[in-house]
Protein backbone atom coordinates (compact mmCIF):
# COMPACT_ATOMS: atom_id res chain seq x y z
CA UNK A 1 0.00 0.00 0.00
CA UNK A 2 1.48 3.46 -0.89
CA UNK A 3 1.26 6.19 1.62
CA UNK A 4 -1.25 8.28 0.11
CA UNK A 5 -4.04 4.81 0.68
CA UNK A 6 -2.86 4.46 4.41
CA UNK A 7 -3.58 8.49 4.47
CA UNK A 8 -6.86 8.03 3.05
CA UNK A 9 -8.08 5.29 4.96
CA UNK A 10 -6.67 6.89 8.01
CA UNK A 11 -8.96 9.94 7.54
CA UNK A 12 -12.00 7.97 7.20
CA UNK A 13 -11.57 5.81 9.43
CA UNK A 14 -11.64 9.23 11.83
CA UNK A 15 -14.28 10.87 10.27
CA UNK A 16 -16.26 7.60 10.98
CA UNK A 17 -15.36 7.33 14.70
CA UNK A 18 -15.17 10.72 15.46
CA UNK A 19 -17.75 12.84 13.85
CA UNK A 20 -20.60 11.56 16.05
CA UNK A 21 -18.85 13.22 18.62
CA UNK A 22 -17.60 16.82 16.91
CA UNK A 23 -21.61 16.53 15.74
CA UNK A 24 -23.40 16.56 19.03
CA UNK A 25 -20.77 18.99 20.35
CA UNK A 26 -21.70 21.37 17.42
CA UNK A 27 -25.69 20.79 18.11
CA UNK A 28 -24.93 20.93 21.59
CA UNK A 29 -22.78 24.42 21.18
CA UNK A 30 -25.80 25.81 19.04
CA UNK A 31 -27.72 25.26 21.56
CA UNK A 32 -25.78 27.08 24.22
CA UNK A 33 -25.20 29.91 21.54
CA UNK A 34 -28.84 30.00 20.77
CA UNK A 35 -29.62 30.67 24.65
CA UNK A 36 -27.11 33.21 24.63
CA UNK A 37 -28.27 35.31 22.03
CA UNK A 38 -31.65 35.10 23.11
CA UNK A 39 -30.00 36.24 27.06
CA UNK A 40 -30.46 32.71 29.10
CA UNK A 41 -28.18 30.29 30.32
CA UNK A 42 -29.73 27.60 28.11
CA UNK A 43 -28.72 23.24 28.60
CA UNK A 44 -25.28 22.18 29.15
CA UNK A 45 -23.10 21.69 25.95
CA UNK A 46 -23.27 17.60 26.20
CA UNK A 47 -27.23 18.15 26.12
CA UNK A 48 -27.29 16.75 22.79
CA UNK A 49 -25.52 13.48 23.63
CA UNK A 50 -27.87 13.38 27.09
CA UNK A 51 -30.67 13.09 24.46
CA UNK A 52 -29.66 10.61 22.30
CA UNK A 53 -28.47 8.74 25.01
CA UNK A 54 -32.22 8.56 26.71
CA UNK A 55 -33.83 7.87 23.31
CA UNK A 56 -32.46 4.69 22.72
CA UNK A 57 -33.28 3.95 26.39
CA UNK A 58 -36.51 4.70 25.58
CA UNK A 59 -39.29 2.05 24.16
CA UNK A 60 -39.18 1.50 20.29
CA UNK A 61 -43.11 2.69 19.33
CA UNK A 62 -43.17 2.29 15.26
CA UNK A 63 -46.32 2.88 13.02
CA UNK A 64 -44.56 1.00 10.17
CA UNK A 65 -41.90 -1.86 11.18
CA UNK A 66 -40.32 -0.89 7.73
CA UNK A 67 -39.71 2.91 8.69
CA UNK A 68 -36.87 1.08 10.87
CA UNK A 69 -34.71 -0.30 7.80
CA UNK A 70 -35.39 2.81 6.17
CA UNK A 71 -33.88 5.11 9.04
CA UNK A 72 -30.97 2.60 9.00
CA UNK A 73 -30.47 3.05 5.15
CA UNK A 74 -30.59 6.95 5.46
CA UNK A 75 -27.70 6.20 8.09
CA UNK A 76 -25.71 4.48 6.18
CA UNK A 77 -25.80 6.47 3.15
CA UNK A 78 -25.63 9.53 5.76
CA UNK A 79 -22.21 8.09 6.83
CA UNK A 80 -21.32 6.77 3.54
CA UNK A 81 -20.98 10.53 1.83
CA UNK A 82 -18.93 11.74 4.40
CA UNK A 83 -16.43 8.83 3.77
CA UNK A 84 -16.76 9.16 0.11
CA UNK A 85 -15.46 13.04 0.97
CA UNK A 86 -12.82 12.30 3.36
CA UNK A 87 -11.08 8.90 1.35
CA UNK A 88 -10.91 11.89 -1.74
CA UNK A 89 -13.23 10.49 -3.95
CA UNK A 90 -15.17 12.19 -6.55
CA UNK A 91 -16.71 15.05 -5.60
CA UNK A 92 -20.22 14.14 -7.55
CA UNK A 93 -20.37 10.83 -6.36
CA UNK A 94 -20.69 12.39 -2.88
CA UNK A 95 -23.40 14.99 -4.13
CA UNK A 96 -25.45 12.02 -5.80
CA UNK A 97 -24.96 9.62 -2.32
CA UNK A 98 -25.91 12.50 -0.48
CA UNK A 99 -29.03 12.78 -2.02
CA UNK A 100 -29.82 9.60 -2.41
CA UNK A 101 -30.00 9.60 1.57
CA UNK A 102 -32.03 12.35 0.98
CA UNK A 103 -34.38 10.28 -0.65
CA UNK A 104 -34.44 7.78 2.17
CA UNK A 105 -35.50 10.38 4.63
CA UNK A 106 -38.57 11.11 2.87
CA UNK A 107 -39.63 7.36 2.60
CA UNK A 108 -39.16 7.08 6.21
CA UNK A 109 -41.38 9.96 6.69
CA UNK A 110 -43.86 8.99 4.16
CA UNK A 111 -44.06 5.21 4.98
CA UNK A 112 -46.16 6.05 7.95
CA UNK A 113 -48.82 8.02 6.28
CA UNK A 114 -49.19 9.98 8.85
CA UNK A 115 -50.89 13.63 7.45
CA UNK A 116 -48.00 15.44 9.28
CA UNK A 117 -45.14 13.49 8.59
CA UNK A 118 -46.20 13.55 4.93
CA UNK A 119 -46.50 17.08 4.76
CA UNK A 120 -42.90 17.48 6.30
CA UNK A 121 -41.73 15.02 3.73
CA UNK A 122 -43.44 17.17 0.70
CA UNK A 123 -41.37 19.61 2.11
CA UNK A 124 -38.20 17.92 2.55
CA UNK A 125 -38.68 17.21 -1.16
CA UNK A 126 -39.41 20.67 -1.74
CA UNK A 127 -35.92 21.83 0.33
CA UNK A 128 -34.08 19.31 -1.93
CA UNK A 129 -35.60 20.89 -5.34
CA UNK A 130 -34.31 24.44 -3.97
CA UNK A 131 -30.84 23.27 -2.72
CA UNK A 132 -30.09 20.64 -5.83
CA UNK A 133 -29.07 23.11 -8.13
CA UNK A 134 -26.29 24.59 -6.21
CA UNK A 135 -24.85 21.59 -4.71
CA UNK A 136 -24.12 20.53 -8.38
CA UNK A 137 -22.84 23.78 -9.45
CA UNK A 138 -20.62 23.72 -6.54
CA UNK A 139 -19.32 20.57 -8.00
CA UNK A 140 -18.53 21.89 -11.63
CA UNK A 141 -17.06 25.10 -9.77
CA UNK A 142 -14.78 23.15 -8.12
CA UNK A 143 -13.83 21.60 -11.52
CA UNK A 144 -13.58 24.57 -13.10
CA UNK A 145 -11.40 26.19 -10.70
CA UNK A 146 -9.00 22.89 -10.19
CA UNK A 147 -9.23 20.77 -13.18
CA UNK A 148 -10.48 18.04 -11.27
CA UNK A 149 -13.81 15.95 -9.60
CA UNK A 150 -11.59 14.61 -6.77
CA UNK A 151 -11.39 15.89 -3.60
CA UNK A 152 -7.73 14.30 -3.15
CA UNK A 153 -6.79 16.56 -6.26
CA UNK A 154 -8.85 19.28 -4.94
CA UNK A 155 -6.88 19.79 -1.81
CA UNK A 156 -3.88 19.74 -3.15
CA UNK A 157 -4.18 22.68 -5.46
CA UNK A 158 -1.55 25.73 -5.08
CA UNK A 159 -4.50 27.96 -4.23
CA UNK A 160 -7.83 27.77 -1.95
CA UNK A 161 -10.48 27.30 -4.28
CA UNK A 162 -12.65 30.38 -2.89
CA UNK A 163 -10.72 32.77 -4.67
CA UNK A 164 -12.20 31.58 -8.20
CA UNK A 165 -15.53 30.51 -6.72
CA UNK A 166 -16.49 33.50 -4.00
CA UNK A 167 -19.70 33.25 -6.21
CA UNK A 168 -20.14 29.65 -5.57
CA UNK A 169 -19.20 29.67 -1.78
CA UNK A 170 -21.88 32.35 -1.05
CA UNK A 171 -24.50 30.51 -2.85
CA UNK A 172 -23.04 27.18 -0.65
CA UNK A 173 -23.40 28.95 2.52
CA UNK A 174 -27.09 30.19 1.44
CA UNK A 175 -28.10 26.30 1.05
CA UNK A 176 -26.45 25.52 4.22
CA UNK A 177 -29.29 27.29 6.23
CA UNK A 178 -31.66 25.02 4.36
CA UNK A 179 -29.85 21.67 4.50
CA UNK A 180 -29.20 22.65 7.90
CA UNK A 181 -32.94 22.94 8.26
CA UNK A 182 -32.47 26.08 10.09
CA UNK A 183 -34.78 29.19 10.24
CA UNK A 184 -35.86 30.67 7.85
CA UNK A 185 -36.04 27.37 5.73
CA UNK A 186 -36.95 25.09 8.72
CA UNK A 187 -40.10 24.34 6.38
CA UNK A 188 -39.65 20.77 6.95
CA UNK A 189 -38.78 19.73 10.64
CA UNK A 190 -37.78 22.51 12.70
CA UNK A 191 -35.52 21.95 15.69
CA UNK A 192 -38.04 24.43 17.93
CA UNK A 193 -41.10 23.69 19.41
CA UNK A 194 -45.07 24.44 18.58
CA UNK A 195 -44.40 24.91 14.33
CA UNK A 196 -47.71 24.17 12.58
CA UNK A 197 -46.85 20.69 11.11
CA UNK A 198 -45.66 19.47 14.67
CA UNK A 199 -42.04 18.19 13.99
CA UNK A 200 -42.76 17.61 9.98
CA UNK A 201 -40.15 14.46 9.26
CA UNK A 202 -39.96 13.47 12.58
CA UNK A 203 -43.29 13.37 13.56
CA UNK A 204 -43.57 9.45 13.78
CA UNK A 205 -40.40 8.77 14.86
CA UNK A 206 -39.38 8.00 18.27
CA UNK A 207 -36.98 6.78 20.96
CA UNK A 208 -34.01 4.86 18.77
CA UNK A 209 -35.71 5.97 15.53
CA UNK A 210 -35.43 9.52 16.33
CA UNK A 211 -31.75 8.55 17.78
CA UNK A 212 -30.83 7.37 15.14
CA UNK A 213 -31.91 10.44 12.71
CA UNK A 214 -29.99 12.82 15.23
CA UNK A 215 -26.79 10.73 14.78
CA UNK A 216 -27.66 11.32 11.23
CA UNK A 217 -27.59 14.91 11.57
CA UNK A 218 -24.46 15.14 13.45
CA UNK A 219 -22.28 12.60 11.11
CA UNK A 220 -24.07 15.56 8.02
CA UNK A 221 -23.25 18.59 9.85
CA UNK A 222 -19.69 17.26 10.00
CA UNK A 223 -19.63 16.68 6.51
CA UNK A 224 -20.99 19.91 5.17
CA UNK A 225 -18.98 21.90 6.98
CA UNK A 226 -15.98 19.65 5.75
CA UNK A 227 -17.53 20.87 2.22
CA UNK A 228 -16.72 24.57 4.00
CA UNK A 229 -13.57 24.02 4.32
CA UNK A 230 -13.22 22.18 1.27
CA UNK A 231 -13.23 25.92 -0.33
CA UNK A 232 -10.54 27.28 1.90
CA UNK A 233 -7.93 24.14 1.66
CA UNK A 234 -5.10 24.16 -0.77
CA UNK A 235 -1.44 22.21 -0.65
CA UNK A 236 0.09 25.03 1.96
CA UNK A 237 -0.55 23.61 5.47
CA UNK A 238 -1.67 27.40 6.84
CA UNK A 239 -4.75 26.99 4.80
CA UNK A 240 -5.94 24.41 7.16
CA UNK A 241 -6.19 27.26 10.05
CA UNK A 242 -8.35 29.48 7.32
CA UNK A 243 -10.34 26.27 7.22
CA UNK A 244 -10.95 26.37 10.89
CA UNK A 245 -12.04 30.01 11.22
CA UNK A 246 -14.04 30.38 8.60
CA UNK A 247 -15.77 27.21 9.52
CA UNK A 248 -16.21 28.74 12.65
CA UNK A 249 -17.50 31.62 11.10
CA UNK A 250 -20.00 30.14 9.17
CA UNK A 251 -21.55 27.75 11.95
CA UNK A 252 -21.89 31.42 13.89
CA UNK A 253 -23.56 32.96 11.30
CA UNK A 254 -25.78 30.05 10.95
CA UNK A 255 -26.93 30.57 14.50
CA UNK A 256 -27.35 33.83 14.19
CA UNK A 257 -29.35 33.79 11.12
CA UNK A 258 -31.53 30.87 12.78
CA UNK A 259 -32.29 33.40 15.77
CA UNK A 260 -33.45 36.57 14.08
CA UNK A 261 -35.18 35.30 11.05
CA UNK A 262 -38.80 33.83 11.02
CA UNK A 263 -39.80 31.23 8.89
CA UNK A 264 -40.45 31.49 5.02
CA UNK A 265 -43.25 29.80 2.95
CA UNK A 266 -41.86 27.24 0.63
CA UNK A 267 -42.13 29.18 -2.69
CA UNK A 268 -39.89 32.16 -1.48
CA UNK A 269 -37.59 29.62 -0.49
CA UNK A 270 -37.48 28.04 -3.38
CA UNK A 271 -37.37 30.92 -5.62
CA UNK A 272 -34.87 32.94 -3.34
CA UNK A 273 -32.26 30.02 -3.62
CA UNK A 274 -32.88 29.76 -7.27
CA UNK A 275 -31.84 33.30 -7.92
CA UNK A 276 -29.30 32.91 -5.99
CA UNK A 277 -27.82 29.84 -7.77
CA UNK A 278 -28.47 31.41 -10.80
CA UNK A 279 -26.85 34.65 -10.07
CA UNK A 280 -24.28 33.88 -7.91
CA UNK A 281 -23.18 30.16 -8.58
CA UNK A 282 -24.15 30.57 -12.30
CA UNK A 283 -22.47 33.74 -12.96
CA UNK A 284 -19.35 32.93 -11.15
CA UNK A 285 -19.22 29.66 -13.56
CA UNK A 286 -19.63 31.91 -16.38
CA UNK A 287 -16.72 34.21 -16.18
CA UNK A 288 -14.66 31.28 -14.87
CA UNK A 289 -15.07 29.71 -17.78
CA UNK A 290 -14.54 33.08 -20.24
CA UNK A 291 -11.52 34.06 -18.45
CA UNK A 292 -9.65 31.00 -18.46
CA UNK B 1 -27.19 2.06 33.07
CA UNK B 2 -30.44 3.89 31.71
CA UNK B 3 -31.06 7.40 32.43
CA UNK B 4 -33.81 9.14 30.45
CA UNK B 5 -33.98 12.45 33.79
CA UNK B 6 -31.02 14.38 32.05
CA UNK B 7 -32.99 15.18 29.10
CA UNK B 8 -36.86 15.16 29.93
CA UNK B 9 -39.01 16.71 27.10
CA UNK B 10 -42.12 17.45 27.85
CA UNK B 11 -45.73 18.08 25.97
CA UNK B 12 -48.37 20.52 26.94
CA UNK B 13 -52.06 20.03 26.85
CA UNK B 14 -54.53 22.81 28.01
CA UNK B 15 -58.27 20.99 29.44
CA UNK B 16 -60.82 22.59 30.79
CA UNK B 17 -59.36 25.62 32.23
CA UNK B 18 -59.66 29.61 32.29
CA UNK B 19 -56.11 29.24 30.22
CA UNK B 20 -54.41 30.81 33.51
CA UNK B 21 -52.15 27.76 34.04
CA UNK B 22 -51.42 27.39 30.14
CA UNK B 23 -50.23 30.90 30.17
CA UNK B 24 -47.81 29.94 33.30
CA UNK B 25 -46.91 26.88 31.44
CA UNK B 26 -45.43 29.01 28.42
CA UNK B 27 -44.06 31.46 30.43
CA UNK B 28 -41.98 28.88 32.34
CA UNK B 29 -40.61 28.23 28.48
CA UNK B 30 -39.34 31.92 27.90
CA UNK B 31 -36.02 32.89 28.47
CA UNK B 32 -37.07 34.68 31.71
CA UNK B 33 -37.85 31.50 33.41
CA UNK B 34 -35.61 29.53 30.77
CA UNK B 35 -36.21 25.99 31.67
CA UNK B 36 -34.68 24.60 28.93
CA UNK B 37 -31.50 24.68 30.91
CA UNK B 38 -32.95 21.45 32.86
CA UNK B 39 -32.74 20.01 28.82
CA UNK B 40 -36.13 20.24 28.41
CA UNK B 41 -37.90 20.73 24.92
CA UNK B 42 -41.30 21.05 24.34
CA UNK B 43 -42.23 18.78 21.61
CA UNK B 44 -45.84 18.56 21.12
CA UNK B 45 -45.40 15.19 19.81
CA UNK B 46 -46.44 12.52 22.13
CA UNK B 47 -44.31 9.70 20.46
CA UNK B 48 -41.14 11.92 21.43
CA UNK B 49 -42.35 12.96 25.00
CA UNK B 50 -41.20 12.12 28.50
CA UNK B 51 -43.15 14.24 30.58
CA UNK B 52 -47.03 14.91 30.15
CA UNK B 53 -48.07 18.12 31.34
CA UNK B 54 -51.81 18.22 31.77
CA UNK B 55 -53.66 21.67 32.79
CA UNK B 56 -57.11 22.15 33.01
CA UNK B 57 -59.65 19.87 34.24
CA UNK B 58 -60.99 16.88 32.33
CA UNK B 59 -64.58 16.93 31.01
CA UNK B 60 -66.47 14.59 28.61
CA UNK B 61 -65.14 15.53 25.62
CA UNK B 62 -61.47 16.20 26.20
CA UNK B 63 -61.68 12.71 28.09
CA UNK B 64 -60.29 10.58 24.87
CA UNK B 65 -57.69 12.90 23.99
CA UNK B 66 -55.56 13.01 27.33
CA UNK B 67 -55.99 9.00 27.10
CA UNK B 68 -55.13 9.53 23.81
CA UNK B 69 -51.79 11.60 24.31
CA UNK B 70 -51.13 9.60 27.29
CA UNK B 71 -51.07 5.79 25.43
CA UNK B 72 -49.32 7.26 22.84
CA UNK B 73 -46.42 8.34 24.64
CA UNK B 74 -43.54 5.44 25.13
CA UNK B 75 -42.36 4.37 28.53
CA UNK B 76 -41.09 5.60 30.68
CA UNK B 77 -43.09 8.48 31.40
CA UNK B 78 -44.54 11.19 33.78
CA UNK B 79 -47.66 12.74 34.16
CA UNK B 80 -47.76 16.61 35.87
CA UNK B 81 -50.96 18.05 36.86
CA UNK B 82 -50.35 21.68 36.70
CA UNK B 83 -52.87 24.36 38.90
CA UNK B 84 -55.83 23.17 41.03
CA UNK B 85 -57.95 22.33 38.10
CA UNK B 86 -55.85 19.85 36.54
CA UNK B 87 -55.48 18.50 40.04
CA UNK B 88 -58.96 18.28 41.31
CA UNK B 89 -61.21 20.31 38.64
CA UNK B 90 -60.92 23.19 40.93
CA UNK B 91 -63.45 26.18 40.44
CA UNK B 92 -64.98 24.41 37.55
CA UNK B 93 -65.51 21.01 39.60
CA UNK B 94 -69.23 21.43 39.78
CA UNK B 95 -70.08 22.21 36.23
CA UNK B 96 -72.21 19.42 34.33
CA UNK B 97 -69.60 18.77 31.80
CA UNK B 98 -66.84 18.62 34.33
CA UNK B 99 -65.53 14.63 35.35
CA UNK B 100 -62.73 16.28 37.26
CA UNK B 101 -58.69 16.35 38.09
CA UNK B 102 -56.66 14.65 35.73
CA UNK B 103 -55.91 11.42 37.82
CA UNK B 104 -60.02 10.65 37.20
CA UNK B 105 -58.51 9.32 33.36
CA UNK B 106 -54.78 8.82 33.74
CA UNK B 107 -52.19 8.35 36.40
CA UNK B 108 -50.92 10.79 37.89
CA UNK B 109 -47.24 11.09 39.32
CA UNK B 110 -46.55 15.10 40.31
CA UNK B 111 -49.68 17.42 41.53
CA UNK B 112 -48.58 21.40 41.54
CA UNK B 113 -51.62 23.16 42.86
CA UNK B 114 -51.79 27.35 42.86
CA UNK B 115 -54.37 29.00 40.55
CA UNK B 116 -52.46 30.10 38.30
CA UNK B 117 -49.82 28.00 39.33
CA UNK B 118 -46.93 29.97 39.83
CA UNK B 119 -43.76 29.43 36.76
CA UNK B 120 -41.66 28.66 40.02
CA UNK B 121 -43.52 25.89 41.21
CA UNK B 122 -44.30 24.75 37.47
CA UNK B 123 -40.38 24.23 37.20
CA UNK B 124 -40.19 22.42 40.60
CA UNK B 125 -42.32 20.08 39.54
CA UNK B 126 -40.60 19.51 36.52
CA UNK B 127 -37.70 19.02 38.31
CA UNK B 128 -39.46 16.44 40.84
CA UNK B 129 -40.89 14.57 37.58
CA UNK B 130 -37.26 14.22 36.10
CA UNK B 131 -36.33 12.55 39.75
CA UNK B 132 -39.87 10.25 39.29
CA UNK B 133 -38.66 9.50 35.95
CA UNK B 134 -35.68 8.21 37.22
CA UNK B 135 -37.15 6.10 39.37
CA UNK B 136 -39.43 4.84 36.99
CA UNK B 137 -36.57 3.70 34.91
CA UNK B 138 -34.68 1.72 37.29
CA UNK B 139 -38.01 0.21 38.05
CA UNK B 140 -38.34 -0.78 34.34
CA UNK B 141 -34.73 -2.46 34.48
CA UNK B 142 -35.14 -4.19 37.63
CA UNK B 143 -38.60 -5.70 36.12
CA UNK B 144 -36.90 -6.38 32.87
CA UNK B 145 -34.34 -8.51 34.89
CA UNK B 146 -36.58 -10.40 37.04
CA UNK B 147 -38.46 -11.32 34.10
CA UNK B 148 -35.44 -13.05 32.34
S1 LIG C 1 -56.11 26.44 38.39
FE1 LIG C 1 -56.89 28.53 38.30
S2 LIG C 1 -55.56 29.57 36.86
FE2 LIG C 1 -55.24 27.39 36.57
S3 LIG C 1 -56.62 26.85 34.91
FE3 LIG C 1 -57.72 26.48 36.83
S4 LIG C 1 -58.84 28.37 37.20
FE4 LIG C 1 -57.30 28.84 35.69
Amino acid sequence: MTEEVMIRIAVTAAYIILAPFLGGLLSGLERKLSARMQGRRGPSVFQSFYDVKKLFSKNLQVVNGAQIFIMGSYAFFIVFTGALLFAGWDLLLVFFTLTTAAMFLVAAASCTHSPYSTIGANREMVQMMSYEPMVLLTAVGFYLATGSFDVAEIVKADQMAILKLPGCFIGFMFILTIKLRKSPFDISCSHHAHQEIVKGITTEMSGPCLGLMEISEWYEKVFLFAMIGLFFISSNPLSIIAVVVMCSLAFFLEVLIDNTSARLTWDRMLYSSWTVTLLLGGVNILLLELFK
Amino acid sequence: MKDVSKSPWIIHYDGSSCNGCDMEVLASLTPVYDIERFGVINTGDPMQADIFLVTGGINTLNQMVVKQIYDQMPSPKVVVAIGTCACTGGIFKECYNIIGGTDTTIPVDIYVPGCAARPQSIIDGIVQAKECLKQKCIAEQKAAKEGK
